[in-house]
């Protein structure tokens, strides 16, 4: 069955060319439907929506400057000699990879360009993930349906930091050749099957010829179509779900209000991804960014001060720097039956981020054990209302940029004229104490903002006005709120701490699954035991009463 | 989110106080000046000798010994250093130190380049030690910027950075950015092995190599290919500026698509 | 506390609760009611889109005007002038079309309903009575033939070995993981200065002084094997007053008038140690700050490194140079399971 598009009125010769298109590719792939279905998809607009886009726009950018990259480098470690324009590397002896790297920059017109750009959106890329992700904890976007969601988008997060150390690894400088060489030691750390990870990885030992070529292959084959491959079915789960919102009028957790995909997102979003295009643009142009040629080809022997990863490593790199060695007259290191097992590697570096991450990917079923069994929630949290929820998330975050600071900590020293080892102590300790400080803290702050929440629905907003009574009374005028005003802060769910069943039956027998339930139950009272409820209509009549504002 | 309290900053607040925040990390990332005279390289005479003990005496004495023979604990010995050491540290301004200690930072310098020679000469006079390199020696056009890189970067990067913008190291101390540092300085500084600084020897680094390493470091200055160098630093302050500036401008711009228009 | 999800209120102690107020007013824009602030707002939109034209424009003259040369201002000019063409290419178009959907194009909100998510019980019973169906089709059905099931799973799963035995068996070449523990350092082995190869002379060192050392030969190595030799036999030399050095007991001979010699790999997760501070001889890591004690046997001071370099038995030979006595009594570099044994 065909379907007609309703041409616009203005042109008909160009209706009835586009009806006719439409109608021959209906005919063979029911598009009719797809279109019906999508096109006036609605989606709510606020700014914060936006971030995943910017990771989407900075992933397309990669790709479109990394193909043009393909075009130029060469991914082999077979020994040649610099011949090109730049002259403190004339005649210096390098790999291929490393060459390759110099020549586009240097004799490619537009090819320096492309490389900063490359670099700069891998950046743009991994910090709006970062971003994203926080928005969608801190909103509690996770929430049932959308567990799979955050799954899908941990997984992104991951395979966008191998994209980002594969790549930066492929011009074989010393400065990313050190950061390779880190990655050995952390690997070979790694009890029983170490030294074989390593020596598989290298293909024989540390650097070997063989390493290059084949993160060019993860780098621009293997992780990217994961990712494609994910990010379609992120996208899809979001159509699928429908976007979530923010509490306001005539929204509720069962419509969506927003405007639709054609042609508002269409133009707002496909407009920004040429903004996001622009950025990154703006950024190559005026910004060096990854100058290997200042590094040199990589070499086991030379290094510099200032040997860090990009950004989004520097949390295990800070991690590792943190670590000492020794403590109190106690090693990090033990030799057991001949044995070599490094605990001053494997704590920094493999066991911290794996429970920091595991905590991070498990967290919507952590939140919904204290919750309890909930429906589909599809409007969003205003970070106050959760306080836990929040300071938890404030304190991942403070813990994080800790580790980043330390990763940065030799730089950090130079600037500000401190001392490496003073920073490195004060961080040591900060690691533990930061994070809970910034829980507590946030958690006050949210309660207070709850409370300011209440006091601003039962009294109004000060209106600066004051007004002297008769009897010699001054009282500050408050305007009401209005329905829109009050019902963004009257409309949170207060959730009580779960109950659950009693240890013992009727007949004295302890019940199965009851430890369980009662670290559940444990757990929600932490959440949720100290909350402030929103305002009810009767608590707002008694308030009106009570005085004349 | 509209039926949120109206905010009651001005909506380009948040852009405003991000291009302040900015021009205060470009204020803290720009490299510090340092002065530094340039002292001749004549020959001396006795009567500069003479002058220079005087100096020496009024200025240096208290801390090193009128025979500059030193104090354990205050002062080294400077018999031997050698007049291109005294020509470093009194021609950057290191000397005479604050106080002393392990770092010397370079400072405004105290005395003119002739006042500079007859220190040198004076103390050249108490034992051999490595002289004032000629123009020749320290001419950076003469030296080969490739060697000197591949001579930088086994000797001096993991101290200096990569292109000499300089580096912490442990305890507060730190190795100075050589941005500004003249070629007879870098010169006298490789040769004499200043403070922390390790001696690099003729034998060690030949004065050719020297003169590359030269080379290399002022070749540096001629700017950076790909655009601003962000104060030299390196993946943390790329990775500042893409954050800030980067997803800054970004977000900025998903607010104003966010925002109601007028 | 629940919400009634159909409605969207809340409940309070005596079951009322607010209601929602429903959508907000719509606030129309200047274009919307005043044809000239649409007609500005169009040209706007105009200007923005020929801006990108012309940022187009001055990205493809700019890639034939700014060329690439020796120096390194050409190169930065041919960076800025494509970089900011294709910058306002881009930026015109975005900021263009954007400004076009917030002032011109439609912005009364819309709504629409959600549907629960689950299929309902009728689908979903249907579709458990599919997949019964389907079993009862194949011929095994639930619980029986379980030999047959049992197979195809165990062949299923088995399977990939035969594919990744020889991909993952192919990507080690020999591992002959016992080569982490042995460098090219033998008896006689000459130190020389690395990058030149240059031996070096005892007398060449002065106190104060630190050497970046390759063992003598490594340069004629074919390129490949040098890196890999390079990166386990790296070494520092540095002469200390005899008065401060440490002798570590045992190795009373490794040493040779305040000349000592240790690894330059650092045994943490195996960066160039190289910063040398003259003054304390301590040795400090760029990477994360692990510090030896060059004159107390490298041991480590300060940092996540826990084992001290190791170090190079050196002395000198009769023409003067110093060369290695040995290999390194132990692996150098980062630790690994199997390094004591």
């Amino acid at each position: 069955m065909t379907t007609t598009v309703t041409p616009p009125p203005a042109n008909p010769r160009l209706a009835k060319v586009a009806g006719g298109t439409a109608n021959w590719v209906d005919d063979r792939t029911n598009i009719g439907g797809f279109v019906k279905f999508f096109s006036r998809k609605l989606f709510p607009d606020h700014w914060s929506f936006m971030l995943g886009e910017v990771a989407l726009y900075s992933f397309i950018v990669l790709l479109l400057s990394g193909v043009i990259l393909t075009a130029f480098f060469v991914p082999s470690m077979e020994e040649t000699h610099y011949e090109g324009a730049f002259a403190s590397m004339h005649g210096v002896a390098m790999t291929k990879a490393f060459e390759s790297t110099l020549y586009m920059s240097f004799d490619v017109p537009g090819g320096l360009l492309m490389r900063q750009i490359h670099h700069w959106a891998a950046l743009i890329f991994t910090a709006s993930i970062v971003t994203h992700m926080a928005r969608i904890f801190f909103t509690g976007a996770f929430r049932k349906p959308r567990e799979i969601n955050w799954l899908v988008g941990f997984t992104l997060m991951l395979l966008s930091l191998a994209a980002g150390f594969t790549g930066y690894s492929l011009p074989d400088d010393v400065l990313s050749g050190n950061g390779l060489r880190i990655i050995d030691g952390v690997i070979k750390s790694i009890p029983f099957f170490g030294s074989y990870i390593s020596y598989g990885l290298f293909g024989g030992e540390f650097p070997g010829v063989h390493l290059i070529p084949r993160m060019f292959t993860a780098h621009i084959l293997l992780i990217p179509a994961l990712i494609l491959g994910l990010v379609a079915v992120h996208l899809f789960l979001v159509f699928l779900h429908k976007h979530t919102q923010y509490p306001g009028g005539g929204r509720t957790d069962k419509n969506v209000v927003g405007l639709p995909l054609f042609p508002v997102y269409t133009a707002k979003a496909g407009g920004f991804f040429f903004v996001v295009f622009g950025v990154i643009a703006l950024l190559g142009a005026l910004f060096q960014i990854n100058p290997v040629w200042n590094y040199g080809p990589y070499d086991p022997s030379p290094v510099s001060a200032g040997t860090q990863p990009d950004w989004y490593m520097l949390f295990i790199d800070g991690a590792l720097r943190a670590q000492p060695g020794w403590l109190f007259g106690l090693p990090f290191e033990w030799e057991i039956g001949g044995y070599t097992l490094s605990w001053n590697i494997l704590i920094p570096a493999v066991i911290l981020p794996g429970l920091f991450f595991t905590f991070l990917a498990l967290y919507p079923w952590i939140e919904a054990w204290a919750t309890g069994d909930r429906g589909e929630r599809h409007v969003l949290d205003r970070p106050r209302n959760v306080p836990v929820r929040t300071g938890i998330g404030v304190a991942l975050i403070t813990f994080y940029v800790i580790l980043v600071l330390e990763g940065s900590n030799d730089i950090v020293a130079n600037l500000f004229h401190l001392s490496i080892n003073d920073l490195t102590l004060l961080f040591r300790v900060l690691i533990f104490v930061g994070p809970v400080v910034a829980f507590i803290v946030t958690r006050r702050l949210c309660l207070g903002l709850q409370r300011k929440d209440r006091e601003l629905v039962l009294h109004g907003h000060e209106s600066g006005r004051i007004v002297r009574h008769e009897n010699g009374e001054y009282i500050e005028v408050h305007t009401p709120l209005t329905e829109q005003e009050r019902w963004v802060r009257v409309s949170y769910e207060s959730i009580k701490p779960i109950e659950i069943e009693p240890e013992y039956n009727d007949r004295g027998v302890r019940r199965k699954g009851y430890k369980w339930d009662r670290f559940k139950q444990r757990l929600s009272r932490w959440y949720y035991e100290e909350r402030i409820d929103p305002v009810t209509p009767e608590e707002l009549r008694a308030a009106q009463e009570h005085g004349h504002h | 989110m509209r039926s949120v309290a109206l905010k009651r900053h001005h909506r380009a607040a948040p852009m405003l106080l991000l291009v302040v925040l900015l021009a205060a990390i470009t204020g803290v990332a720009a490299v510090a000046q340092t002065q530094t005279a340039q002292a001749t390289t004549d020959t001396v005479s006795a009567s500069d000798v003479e002058e220079g003990q005087k100096l020496f005496a009024a200025n240096c004495a208290t801390c090193h010994g009128l025979d500059a023979q030193g104090q354990t604990g205050v002062a080294p010995s400077l018999v031997g250093v050698g007049a291109a050491a005294v020509h470093f540290q009194v021609g950057t301004g290191r000397m005479p130190m604050q106080s002393s200690g392990p770092q010397a930072p370079a400072k405004p310098v105290q005395f003119t380049e002739e006042q500079i020679s007859q220190l040198a000469a004076w103390v050249a006079t108490l034992g051999p030690g490595p002289s004032i390199p000629t123009a020749e020696m320290v001419d950076p056009e003469l030296g080969d910027a490739a060697n000197g890189m591949a001579l930088f970067r086994t000797n001096c990067a993991m101290c200096h950075g990569s292109i000499g913008g300089g580096g912490a190291l442990t305890g507060g101390k730190y190795a100075p950015s050589l941005m500004q540092t003249t070629p007879e300085h870098i010169y006298e500084a490789m040769l004499t092995g200043p403070q922390s600084m390790p001696v690099f020897n003729e034998a060690n680094i030949t004065p050719e190599g020297k003169r590359d390493i030269i080379a290399f470091l002022v070749a540096q200055r001629e700017g950076y290919p790909g655009g601003s160098g962000l104060g030299a630093i390196g993946p943390v302050a790329e990775g500042l500026w893409g954050w800030l500036l980067g997803l800054g401008l970004i977000v900025g711009i998903t607010v104003w698509i966010g925002a109601r228009s007028s | 506390m629940t919400i009634d999800s159909h409605k969207g209120q809340e409940t309070g102690a005596n079951g009322e609760s607010f209601e929602n107020p429903g959508l907000p007013d719509h606030r129309p824009r200047r274009a919307d009611v005043d044809p000239k602030a649409a007609k500005r707002a169009e040209r706007q939109v105009v200007a923005l889109f020929t801006l990108s034209v012309l940022g187009t424009i001055l990205a493809v003259v700019a890639y034939f005007v700014f060329r690439p040369g020796e120096t390194v201002e050409s190169i930065r000019y041919a960076n800025l002038f494509l970089g900011l063409g294709i910058f306002l290419a881009m930026m015109g178009i975005g900021l263009g079309a954007i400004h076009w959907a917030k002032t011109l194009m439609r912005d009364h909100e819309m709504v629409e309903e959600r549907h629960e998510l689950r299929s309902s019980d009728e689908t979903r019973a249907a579709a458990v009575e599919m997949l019964k169906a389907g079993a009862k089709d194949s011929g095994v059905g639930i619980g029986r033939r379980g030999l047959l099931k049992g197979s195809v799973i165990g062949a299923m799963l088995l399977a990939p070995l035969a594919l990744l035995v020889p991909y993952v068996g192919n990507l080690g070449g020999d591992w002959n993981v016992s080569k982490f523990k042995h460098t090219m350092w033998k008896k006689g082995t000459r130190l020389a200065r690395d990058p030149d190869g240059t031996p070096i002379k005892a007398s060449d060192v002065t106190i104060g002084s630190v050497f970046h050392v390759i063992p003598e030969g490594l340069n004629d190595l074919p390129h490949h094997e040098l890196m890999v030799e390079k990166s386990k036999a790296v070494v520092l030399l540095v002469r200390l007053n005899p008065a401060d050095l440490k002798v570590q007991p045992g190795r009373e001979d490794w040493s040779f008038d305040g000349i000592v010699a240790y690894s330059k790999i650092c045994t943490h997760v195996g960066c160039p140690v190289a910063l040398y501070e003259q003054q304390t001889h301590h040795l400090l890591c760029p990477c994360h700050q692990s510090t030896f004690d060059v004159a107390d046997g490298a041991k480590v001071v300060f940092g996540p490194a826990k084992r001290p370099l190791p170090q190079l038995p050196i002395t000198v030979d009769d023409e003067g140079y110093i060369v290695a006595q040995d290999d390194f009594n132990e692996p150098i570099g980062p630790s690994f399971w199997e390094r004591l044994k």
